[in-house]
This record gives C-alpha cells, structure tokens and sequence, in this order.
C-alpha cells in the first residue's frame, strides 16, 4: 500500500506551525497598526517647495510673528498661504514691491517671475487633511492651542516637515486631555513658551481651560461633517 | 459477511425500523459508493448544474462590482426600509446554515445513528451557506474597504466598534460559527481524505488528498483522539445552533420597533433556522442522492426523519407567528397592533400569506406517512419551505419598516434588478461552492455510516 505520509523533515516544522497560529493573528495586527499608522505613513514628510524659504530664518531668527504671513490663522478655518504681494513687502525691486532685500538672490528668481505674471508659485501643500475632516484654526488658535502643538518647532526648521502623525487618535488624544497642550492667548506664536515660576503646563492648562471655557467635543460631527 | 446477500426489502422487515445502510451494505460497498464519486468523471447533470452556477456566480460578481463602484444607492433600500433586501438575504442564509451543526452536533450528542448519512453534506451546506451570509453585511457597508472596522482591530483613528450594538455581536457569532462548523467538517473529513488518498491513483490526487489527509493512518491511538476531539467540538459546537440565530434575532429585537422588538424572537428564529435548513438538506439531498447514487445511504429512512423535523419545526414557527399577534393584541398597545395588522392585510399580505402557506400550511402533509416516504412531495415541500423562510424574514424586515411612526415618511419598498442579481447570484455562488464539494469531496462520512451497518456489531467496524 502505498500510503502518502510526510516526509520526516516536516516533523521539524510542527513547533512552528503552533507558534504560526498563535503569532500569525499578532503579527498581522501589529503590522497593520504601525504599518498603517500615519506614524509611519506621515511623519517625516518634507517636500522640496518651490523657493527655498526658510522658516528658521524667517520666524526664528527675526522673529517674524506667524500671523505677519498665514494671517487668517485666527479669523477663519484656513490659515492662509500669503500671497506673494506679501514677500514682496521685502523681497520686491521698487518695482513690484517696496522691499529690496536679496535683490540679486538666485533663489528668490520665480518669486519675482510670479510678480511680473509669470507661473504661480506651487508651494507644496505639508500638512494635508483628509477632506472628509473638518478643522478650524480660529476655534484652537484664540482658545489657546499654539501653532507648534500640530506644527512642531516650525521657527527651527529649515525646511517645513510634518512632525505630528495628524491621525483621528492622535486629534483624540488631545480632545480628551487638553489641559496640557494650552497657553495664554498672547503667546500662541510664541513656540518656544514655558510656563513661569516653575508651574507645569498641566496646571496653567487648567486655569486656561476654565478662563477660555474650553470643552473640547468628540462627537463624530465635530470634525466629520 | 453472510448476511450481505439479504435484500433491502426483506432487511424491512427483519428490523423495525429499517436499516440506515441498504443495499449491499458491507464495508467495501460503502467505500466504493461514496469514493466512486469523487475518483470519476461526475454525470452530465453535474457539468450543466456546474455550468449554470458558474454563470449565475459571474453575475453576482457583476452585481457586486457595480454596487461597490457605484454605491448601495443601486439597492432598493431607502427610508424607510433602509434594511431591505441585504439583511434579508443574510438571516435567509445564516438559518440555512443551522441544519449543519444541529445534525452534526446536537445529534451527535443524543446519539442518533440516522445523522450520519446526511451530516457531512448537510456539514458543507452549512459552510457554504454561512459564506453566502457574510457576503451580504460586506456588501451591505458600503464602503468594503473599510470593512475591518466591524472587528475590533487597533487602529490609528482610537476607534472601536460599538460593543453595545447586536450587530457587532452578530460579527463575533457569525465568524464564531462559521470557524467551529469548518473545524468539525473538517476534523470528520480526515479520514475519508486518508481513504481517497489511499485509493488515489495519480500522483496530484495523493498529494492534494495526502496533504489535507494529515497523515492519517488509521491507527488506534488516531482513532481513540479523533473521537474524544469530534466530541469535544461537538459539545462546543452545540450551544453555537442556539446563539448564533438568537444573536441574529437580537438585531431586530434589541431595537425600538414595533414588529422586532419582542422576546419571543430568538427561540422563534432558531426554530425557523433549524427549519429552513432542513428543508435545504433535503433540497439537496434529493437530487444528489439519485445522481451520485447514494440511495442505499441516504435511505428513505433519512428523508421521512428530516421530514419529521421539518413538519415538527415548521409547527414552531407557526405557533411564533400566532403568539406574535397574540401578543399584539394582548399588550394592548396599538402600534404594535397596527404593525400586525398592516403586516397581515397592508400592502405586503401577499407576501405574509406567502408566507403562512409555504411555512404553516404546507408541511402538514408529512402528517401522512405517504407524503413523508414520497420523493416529489418532499421536494415540492421543501422548496415551498425555502421559499417561505425567505418571505418570512422579507415580512419581518420590510412590513415592520416601510409605515413606520411618520405616516408621510411611509413608503412601499420595491426590489431593484441589482437586488435581484445579488439574491439570485449568491444562489450562485452556494451551488458553486456545493457542486465542487460534490465533485472532489466525500459526501457522505465513510468511516461513521460504517458504524450503522446492520452488521457493525460482527466485526470491527473499521
């Protein structure tokens, strides 16, 4: 009779065919977890934009206040992208822009091109929601939520990347706790702020959260609707 | 051996009642019988039945391409009937699936010899109708990408299913079921793959047969633990016949609607599972007992005992029926009432008297011992019993939707020819699923008919 049996070699493999089935489910919902996570997908993302402007320079060094560029931050949803009328305030040639700063610089060559009519600047958009969530700048920026709380130390960064993973969890995370992501409104493009005398934030957060009245909802409708 | 030469019709009357094994009846008939089967080439009724379902399987696969690229707004279902014909599809296919377990396991238990004729194809009738089920939820969705929401998987989003919800309950059952009843077909499968193996005459056969065979010798000490495992998984198998179809039940009764919210709805709906499974064995036990020549095992014996079951379940589902009016009257409550009324003489009584006829009316003729033992009743019966369980969960889902508490927001339903592809394509993908079985699997448990023999008890039985 010839009988179909396993070769003896597959004996060797019977521990791990216990261990496959117990590490197969594990495994597969690790991998989807961090594999999937816009921890892994997301951060880091730092495309090359059209000009080389730097944020470092701009915001860190001289201390140009967010708002001077992406104005609408805290008046509406969006925080705008400044048009180039507003880096011709400096970067201009008496011509098309008061400012004169840099006027023989290489690098600043498309921006004027785009003054005079040539192609827009395309900045590459970083920090990019799904479309199916809803967010207001305005409703975090006057409540107390700084810039770098999603941004990161923007005002260090040469090149702007994204830093936080922008997922649902991590929006969450924040809802549920906000305490210690708040400061004081006037500060709110100060990035490197640290609370005085010694206090945790945990503990300003909470004054901050009763002055501003800040009830942070988690209903699906809050961001999707 | 000597008694093998006695005839099926003087084995009548030797013993009362007759013997579960006719014809030959000796160990090596047995094997031949069922493994003949699978080692050659099937008849012509198989390749034109095989054909058909193929075809009938690509539209459902159209059906679901379109559904899925274009969105579940090409179904009938719409407020107020936002459950329509999906949900209906799955309870038709998940009752279906209880004759399985029940005959495997819940006759297991109590010791009736007469399962092992029927269980293995009842077995993979229950699988493949529980695969039809899960289709229709995951088409159901909407967005089938995301369809690993309903499990509660980690993600990145910190969202979890609701766990207060019968319908996530429904997902845990489902698949619970679903995995129980494919380990225990599975498990009893073992040996007779050995066996088709060892009869295997080419070298893929004994690979395909070997591999799935587990190595199987036969031994004593494989045997003594393959018992003591099919009685374990049939004990933990056994309460499954009774909580998936409850669970299922709680995703209506669980909710605040007059018509579903009612106590009586998980027994009312295990019985109509049980009910229409058995139909469906029969169903298919008719015709694949003539064209595989099974007769001598899928005795007449079989038939009027799941006919018995048929009738004594389709009583059950009766008795519910009637409660639940009684209870709308009784409660005094008049939505209730209304919705009953409406169900009964509104503008689905066609449907609910479709309904009573096929499931009330119609097995009251097993009653006459010539109905039970006659072939073309039977068949007749089970289908009008198939098609009654699907009228029935259609009135339960639809009647109690469509005049709901806003009279301006009643609407009468009405399938779309989408809803009528996927309904009559998921039949496709069953027989599909059903005639390969045929074709390339023992369909009826060589080694545990052998157990029933009229001479079992002369020598080992294997």
């Amino acid at each position: 009779m010839s009988l179909y049996q396993f070769p003896r070699w597959t004996d060797a493999l019977r521990p791990l065919l216990g261990l496959t089935a117990l590490g197969a489910p594990v495994y597969l919902v690790l991998l989807f977890y961090y594999g999937a996570s816009p921890k892994t997908l997301a951060v880091g993302y730092e495309p090359t934009q059209p000009v080389p402007f730097s944020h470092a320079v701009h915001a860190g060094e001289l201390g140009i206040d967010c708002r001077y560029c992406h104005n609408t931050v805290d008046k509406a949803a969006h925080a705008a992208i400044p048009p180039i009328a507003t880096c011709l305030n400096c970067h201009g040639d008496g011509e098309i822009g008061k400012g004169r700063i840099h006027l023989d610089s290489e690098a600043l060559e498309p921006l004027r091109e785009a003054a005079r009519g040539g192609e827009p600047l395309e900045w590459v958009r970083v920090h990019d929601l799904a479309d199916y969530a809803y967010f207001n700048h305005a409703a975090h920026v006057n409540k107390g939520v700084s810039c770098v709380e999603c941004h990161g130390r923007v005002d260090q960064m040469e090149v702007v990347r994204q830093v936080e993973p922008l997922s649902m969890g991590w929006c969450l995370d924040c809802h549920r706790d906000p305490a210690p992501r708040l400061r004081p409104v006037e500060e709110i493009t100060n990035l490197g702020w640290v609370p005085e005398g010694g206090r945790s934030r945990e503990e300003v957060g909470r004054e901050l959260m009763e002055k501003y009245n800040v009830h942070p909802k988690q209903d699906c409708s809050t961001c999707h609707r | 051996m000597a008694n093998a030469e006695i005839s099926s019709a003087e084995l009548d009357n030797i013993i009362d009642p007759p013997a579960l094994v006719q014809g030959k009846g000796d160990l090596a008939t047995i094997t031949e019988t069922v493994s003949r089967v699978a080692e050659h080439k099937p008849p012509k009724a198989w390749y034109i039945g095989f054909t058909l379902a193929l075809g009938i399987l690509g539209m459902l696969g159209l059906a679901i391409v379109y559904l899925i690229s274009t969105g579940v707004g090409v179904w009938g279902n719409n407020q107020p009937v936002a459950w329509g014909w999906p949900i209906v599809n799955f309870v038709f296919w998940v009752g279906i699936g209880h004759a399985g377990t029940l005959i495997s396991a819940v006759l297991y238990l109590f010791r009736q010899g007469w399962r092992t004729g029927i269980n293995r194809f009842s077995e993979a009738m229950t699988i493949f109708a529980v695969i039809c089920a899960g289709l229709f939820p995951a088409i159901h969705v909407g967005r089938i990408w995301v369809i690993y929401w309903v499990f509660p998987v980690p993600n990145q989003m910190a969202m979890w299913p609701q766990f207060r919800s019968p319908l996530l309950w429904d997902v845990f059952a489902v698949s619970t079921y679903f995995t129980v009843s494919l380990l225990f077909w599975y498990m009893g499968l073992v040996p007779d793959l050995a066996t088709l193996r060892d009869r295997s005459k080419t070298k893929i056969r004994r690979l395909m047969y070997g591999i799935f065979a587990l190595g199987w010798t036969g031994a004593n000490r494989q045997w003594h633990r393959y018992e003591r495992a099919y009685l374990l998984l049939a004990a933990l198998a056994t309460p499954l016949v009774l909580s998936v179809h409850s669970v299922v039940s709680f995703d209506f009764a669980t909710s605040q609607l007059p018509g579903w919210h009612t106590t009586i709805f998980p027994p009312y709906f295990v019985a109509g599972a049980i009910f229409s499974g058995f139909a469906m064995v029969v169903t298919l036990a008719v015709p694949a007992r003539a064209l595989f020549g099974l007769r001598d095992l899928i005795t007449l014996r079989h038939l009027e005992l799941m006919n018995k079951v048929i009738m004594a379940t389709g009583m059950l589902v009766g008795y519910a029926y009637a409660m639940e009016f009684f209870m709308a009257w009784y409660s005094g409550n008049k939505y209730e009432g209304f919705t009953f009324v409406n169900r009964a003489f509104g503008p689905y009584a066609w449907a609910y008297w479709i309904m009573v006829s096929c499931n009330v009316i119609s097995p009251q003729i097993f009653w006459f011992k010539k109905a039970r033992r006659s072939i073309p009743i039977m068949f007749v019966v089970s289908i009008f019993v198939n098609i009654g369980m699907w009228f029935e969960r259609f009135v339960i889902t639809v009647t109690s939707l469509n005049r709901d508490f806003l009279p301006s927001s009643w609407n009468y339903f009405s399938p779309t020819i989408i809803d009528w592809a996927t309904l009559i394509g998921s039949f496709g993908l069953f027989f599909t699923l059903f005639l390969l079985f045929c074709r390339y699997l023992p369909q009826v448990a060589i080694a545990e008919v052998k157990g029933q023999t009229p001479h079992a008890h002369g020598h080992s039985a294997h």
